[in-house]
């Protein structure tokens, strides 16, 4: 007890302290070898195969053959551009976010294709993106990143993961090894269904005529409260038109973006926002579809009038993180949402800190913004 | 046990045992939410920015209050070598407990990030937008949080050591 030391004797030195107070030693050493343990236990040092987002980054740059250093580690090959939102008002009714009150709110944002190669040909991939970043004055900002691709080809993030595994190619021939990716499918009839769906889909000719899709469920937040279960698409207000295989190889490398510098040189092209409504035991879940037929409202309407190479400021330096969500849009029990977040903040961490050479479509700008 | 001849303000006595469970919740959600991908990671990123905003405000409480509340002295047979170690690592622990916040809130505006702490405060921008900087900030947030979890694992180790082995006042003078 404290008050039974004699404070007239000398306290011996610390060594023979320790010597003398064996059990309360080995106490000591024991509490912070537990507390030591639970930290790298919480941190997953000692559970190596619980996914993290560090192990999803560095399995997208296997499978992409290493890293384009300070390019982006997926939908690398972009183009950056900024034109402005209108919120409309059957949006109002079911989402509070302030974008939708009416304001023109500005927008920022980026288009790219999906492939983690930034100078891959145009005619060798077959899914692209929209990235925006939603600025209203005021009020807190809405960032999404959304693909044209029929929902997701997964529904989680293990899945997400296995199925990167299951395409890298095997060091021994260069190739995937198509029994991992058959493996793969066996256990995913989802993503055999989003392959089909895939297959039967005409790809648009450019990205000013194509549509975009959320993806993901989210929940808009209505005034009064209510929380609706929502997936939203960026629909082209453009004529949808669409090129053959044999037009497209004929085309030059990069002529997704000079065919979208050339039409921005023409006038602004538009999108509208349209939120599709989950009805009750619709699966939320990026991988299923919901039926044709349930309820659609459309929320505003996007106009693109500037388009601009990648460069230090703009798009480039903006995480297009999925969770960056106003009050009035929140997440909803889709899991892939957080993965996505989480592993786009490793994605951001590690390109911010390499040197980015010149983008493939780099110096080229359209439209009237400064 | 007989009271302490010397003790902590109570004022300090609070503040030390808030900021020590705020500061050790923090460093495990800090380590947890950048090793997971599932939908807690939401959840852990909210609450990280939140108690860190809070721990700087209680640190410039405690800085003020430390210096207007000298804590009492440490035991006079101490040895020298350990009255440094003890000197050193309480302030190592107060410019860490100032670093990492201001680190995290620096380095998520040379991001552009979004601040929003306490469910929808939104917080201003402390640096321009320069993802450089930020690639920098974010790499010492990490070193900084390591230090600071072995400095608190020698704080405790010490607390220990004077409460178990020595038998002194010092952990009585702070409870």
């Amino acid at each position: 007890m404290p008050g039974d030391v004699d404070r007239n004797a000398p306290t011996p030195d610390t060594a023979t302290l320790l010597k003398r107070n064996p059990v309360q030693a080995l106490t000591i050493a024991v509490v912070l070898a537990a507390t030591a343990g639970a930290f790298a236990y919480v941190g997953g040092f000692v559970t190596p195969h619980r996914l993290g987002a560090n192990h999803f980054v560095d399995a997208m740059q296997t499978a992409a053959g290493g890293p384009h250093a300070g390019f982006r580690r997926a939908h690398a090959k972009g183009i950056c551009i900024a034109g402005s939102f209108v919120g409309a008002a059957p949006g109002r009714a079911i989402s509070k976010a302030a974008v939708f009150g009416g304001a023109i709110v500005p927008v920022t944002g980026r288009f790219a294709e999906a492939a983690p190669d930034p100078f891959a040909k145009d005619s060798s991939e077959a899914v692209r993106s929209m990235a925006l970043r939603l600025q209203p004055a005021g009020a807190p900002e809405w960032r999404m990143a959304i693909n044209d691709t029929p929902g997701l080809h997964v529904s989680t993030p293990q899945a997400f993961y296995d199925n990167v595994v299951a395409s890298t190619p095997d060091p021994a021939t260069g190739k995937p090894d198509p029994a991992k990716m058959q493996a793969f499918l066996a256990q995913h009839p989802e993503t055999v269904a989003f392959l089909a769906r895939m297959k039967a889909r005409k790809l648009a000719s450019g990205f000013f005529d194509d549509t975009y899709n959320s993806v993901d469920g989210f929940l808009f937040v209505a005034p009064d409260g209510t929380k609706r279960l929502v997936r939203w698409s960026m629909e082209a207000e453009e004529p949808f038109a669409t090129l053959t295989p044999a037009e497209r190889d004929a085309k030059p490398a990069n002529y997704m973006f000079d065919d979208l510098l050339a039409r921005v040189r023409r006038g602004p092209v538009k999108w509208r926002l349209v939120a599709t409504l989950a009805q009750p035991g619709d699966p939320n879940r990026a991988a299923e579809v919901w039926p044709a037929d349930r309820p659609r409202v459309v929320m505003g309407e996007l106009t693109i009038d500037h388009v601009e190479s990648e460069a230090t400021g703009n798009c480039q330096d903006v995480n297009f993180d999925p969770l960056a969500l106003p009050p009035g849009i929140a997440p909803s029990d889709d899991p892939i949402p957080f993965a996505r977040s989480a592993v786009y903040s490793v994605s951001f961490r590690r390109r911010s800190g390499e040197h980015k050479p010149p983008s493939a479509v780099a110096n080229q700008s359209a439209g009237a913004r400064s | 046990m007989s009271r302490p001849a010397h003790r902590f303000t109570l004022l300090s006595r609070l503040l030390h045992w808030t900021m020590a469970a705020l500061v050790l919740a923090m460093l495990f959600i800090g380590i947890g939410m950048v090793s997971t991908v599932s939908p807690r990671y939401a959840g852990l990123v909210s609450v990280h920015k939140s108690i860190g905003i809070l721990i700087l405000v209680l640190v410039a409480i405690r800085l003020v209050n430390r210096l207007l509340n000298p804590p009492p002295p440490l035991p006079a047979d101490l040895p020298r070598v350990q009255v440094i170690a003890a000197t050193a690592s309480h302030w190592l622990l107060y410019c860490l407990m100032f670093a990492l916040p201001l680190v995290g809130w620096a380095m998520l505006s040379a991001a552009g990030s979004p601040i929003v702490v306490f469910g929808g405060l939104h917080l201003p921008p402390i640096l321009p937008h320069d993802v450089a900087v930020f690639a920098v900030l974010r790499t010492a947030h990490t070193v900084l949080a390591l230090l600071l979890f072995a400095t608190f694992l020698a704080h405790l180790g010490a607390a220990l050591f004077h409460a178990l082995i020595r038998r002194d006042e010092v952990l009585p003078s702070m409870v």
